[in-house]
């Protein structure tokens, strides 16, 4: 392709890639190194229907005033990063200076909001990747192998996990799972054990966020494969039966070779989303057991507190750890470009 | 009584004033925000009544504190009024999005109540419609068949919790909206402010919960979810509702604005209806100011729209709080601080936490920064995973960090 031609192709992308990805990430980045002013209070009369009192409040005049002078409020550097809601770094170095064994430092660290969040989000993510790359390869490699009438219907069942809004499909298995619903109930009976909630117990309920998010990515997997499936050379596949490979070796040795460049980008996406994980932890109420890296931008941002900066600083953060993910599957890919020009 | 007399005093005037005028907004724009409790309901509907020519329209969400800053802060504000109480007042003062109601109420609020206008430094920033508390309601029938009263304190909603379930009538029979977040930071609250517990030292923003105080609260939070359903931690007041409704908890602590609603809804027993019953706040660890606070819900209005909208939005909310909204129907919903309003049997737990003189919710600017702090560390204690004194800590410095970026602490 001419590079003229390229650059008017790729120019309208460039453009919006410009206006909504750069332009929201540099208007993080400043958010991030600034926190509000100094808040000015005052001691007033508050009445209501249970009589007066003196209560501070805030002076809204003299907080204009500050606010029409600094719009951005006043300049914080990385001390948002570096506090307890995020890096922590004393509180860290507390608890090295103060913990004699590995498993006490790692209690502590676990204790900070960032490294709880951290934790459970790279879990997810390490575990529910790989996990979903296999089931979708399953899935595609059974639905290619029915009956071509059987496979409308059985991509359209596959599919359908995908296609119920995330938020949406863990309302309704939170309800099921709940201990008083159906699957709630059946694990009950059947580990006879009628304590047994998948929500009262902090590693059952990352079990089940997992469970969940392979369950529902999988068919995203499942239907990449599948249309990667259909151009798989038949002659290969003959060559390797006749040869007298198993069924096992014709995935191992032809099918899984075929399909590794979509398996990088499949791994490139749902690395990606899964570091992103927020809708099952919201769906779920899981809050009070897992909470993510997305999930603390929410609080931050939800309720009558509003932390902005804190918000921004942990935007910041999620996008640099996104890009230390996805490092080795671009270095790979970029090699593997320049090794085929 | 002191509501009583207001109720008293609003029924004579009504008698003295007649019919109020006729409700006549012809321009300009209302959208509410607010609450999904069955009153604030009403309200709405009162106020979507009042339409005339312009529509008004409403969004009551449980989550109505997560937009209600950010909807009034765009100019011109994408909502008109929101109904808030007490606490979430407090962030729309400190963003300064809401305007004083002196003019609205001088042209066109001489009616309401001065008890009803909520003043901060003697200007009119609310005008408040309903009383507010949390308090015990119980299953009459369930406590009479193990032979105990009602429970005044949280020791003895323990000890017949113990009862109840020795004798195999229920396995859980505590219920608590105990749900990691607000909630669950809110029940905190309650127990330390029943502990005799001051959130902060005085007149500065520096908190001060790792005490003896704190410590015995959090510990009797832990006794009583032991007899709660095991997943209390995702348990929020309509969650705790429902356990109550399904027949499955004998004994809790719930809001006075839904208690009264518990037995209208499709598939709750006899059994349940015919014996819930509701009673004051308990008190705890041998004090006298019950484990509870008390809330005030009323209406405000932008401060980023025009001031035809502005007129309008007043118009139609004090609409949504025209006596004529209090009927049969509506009468239980709350405590209502609208002249004419009788009370009913359900209104009783609010009435009591006011007579044993439970305190308001704090409106300090930097209260909500405390709560969320709450809502986020207590999860591992209540999880038997974390002591109490280090919880507390972990409370004290997720707040002291949010003080610090948000201004009030250096």
């Amino acid at each position: 392709m001419k590079h003229k031609t390229f650059f008017w192709f790729f120019l309208p992308t460039a453009t919006a890639m410009f206006l909504f990805i750069a332009l929201p990430i540099a208007s993080v980045v400043i958010q991030s190194l600034f926190t509000p002013h100094d808040q000015v209070l005052i001691t007033v009369e508050n009445c209501g229907p249970f009589g007066c009192r003196e209560q501070v409040t805030v002076d809204t005049a003299a907080t204009e005033a500050l606010r029409k002078a600094q719009p951005l409020g006043q300049w914080a550097g990385l001390s948002v990063y570096l506090d307890r809601g995020h890096l922590a770094v004393n509180e860290v170095a507390a608890a090295w200076a103060g913990t004699d064994t590995m498993g006490q430092f790692m209690g502590r660290i676990q204790n900070l909001p960032f490294y709880r969040a951290l934790s459970f989000t790279l879990t997810y993510t390490f575990v529910a990747t790989p996990l979903l790359i296999i089931l979708g390869l399953m899935i595609a490699l059974a639905v290619n192998s029915l009956h071509r009438h059987l496979k409308g219907l059985a991509i359209f069942f596959s599919l359908l996990p995908m296609i119920v809004t995330p938020l949406i499909g863990s309302l309704i298995l939170f309800w099921m799972i709940d201990s008083r619903g159906i699957l709630g109930s059946g694990l009950q009976w059947l580990m006879n054990d009628p304590n047994l909630s998948l929500k009262a117990a902090t590693g059952l309920t990352w079990i089940m966020l997992i469970v969940y998010g392979v369950w529902s990515s999988a068919p995203f997997a499942f239907v990449v494969f599948y249309a990667g499936l259909q151009t798989l050379p038949k002659d290969t596949l003959e060559s390797a039966m006749i040869d007298g490979a198993t069924r096992w070796q014709q995935v191992r040795y032809v099918i899984v070779p075929h399909l590794m460049p979509l398996v990088t980008f499949v791994a490139l996406i749902q690395l990606m989303d899964n570091f992103r994980v927020f809708e099952p932890i919201v769906g779920f109420n899981a809050e009070a057991h897992a909470t993510s890296l997305s999930w603390i931008i929410f609080n931050d941002l939800g309720g009558e507190t509003r932390l902005l900066s804190s918000a921004a600083a942990t935007s910041v953060l999620t996008i640099i750890g996104v890009a230390i993910l996805l490092s080795p599957v671009l270095v790979r890919t970029w090699r593997d470009f320049n090794g085929k020009a | 009584m002191f509501l009583k007399k207001i109720a008293l005093a609003g029924g004579l005037t009504l008698a003295a004033s007649g019919a109020s005028a006729a409700c006549d907004i012809s321009d300009g724009r209302v959208s509410i925000v607010g609450n999904e409790f069955p009153a604030i309901h009403t309200v709405a509907k009162g106020a979507q009544a009042c339409s005339g020519g312009v529509e008004v329209r409403a969004n009551l969400t449980a989550d109505h504190q997560k937009i209600n800053v950010a909807g009034m802060t765009g100019n011109p504000a994408e909502y008109t009024s929101a109904i808030i109480a007490n606490s979430s007042i407090v962030a729309l003062i400190n963003e300064d999005v809401i305007r004083p109601l002196d003019d609205l109420v001088a042209a066109h609020g001489q009616d309401i109540q001065p008890s009803q206008l909520i003043t901060v430094d003697g200007k009119i920033m609310a005008v408040a419609f309903m009383a507010n508390a949390q308090h015990l309601v119980y299953r009459a029938d369930v406590l009479e068949e193990i032979g105990v009263e009602p429970p005044k304190t949280y020791e003895d909603m323990l000890a017949a919790a113990e009862v109840i379930r020795s004798k195999g009538i229920m396995q859980n029979p505590i219920g608590g909206a105990y749900k990691a977040g607000w909630n669950l930071a809110q029940e905190f609250n309650n127990m330390f402010i029943g502990y005799g517990g001051e959130f902060f030292k005085p007149g500065t923003a520096e908190v001060s919960i790792n005490n003896e105080k704190g410590v015995a609260a959090l510990e009797m939070m832990k006794s009583l979810s032991e007899y709660m359903n095991p997943d209390f931690l995702t348990h929020d007041s309509n969650a705790t509702n429902a356990e109550f409704r399904a027949g499955n908890v004998a004994l809790m602590n719930m809001w006075g604005s839904r208690a009264a609603t518990i037995p209208d809804a499709d598939g709750v027993s006899q059994e349940v209806k015919d014996h819930m019953e509701i009673a004051g706040p308990m008190t705890v660890g041998g004090g006298s100011v019950p484990a509870t606070t008390l809330w005030w819900d009323g209406w405000t209005v932008a401060k980023n729209i025009s001031d035809a909208d502005a007129e309008a939005t007043f118009k139609a909310m004090k609409a949504g709080i025209d006596p004529s909204i209090v009927t049969d129907e509506t009468r239980s919903q709350a405590v209502w601080l609208i002249e004419g309003y009788e009370p009913t049997a359900a209104a009783q737990g609010v009435f009591a936490a006011l007579e044993m003189g439970s305190v308001p919710y704090p409106m300090l600017p930097y209260q909500g920064l405390l709560h969320s702090a709450l809502g986020a560390e207590l999860s591992d204690f209540m999880q038997g995973r974390e002591s109490a004194e280090d919880a507390l800590a972990d409370v004290e410095a997720a707040y002291t960090a949010a003080a610090r970026e948000k201004g009030f602490l250096q």
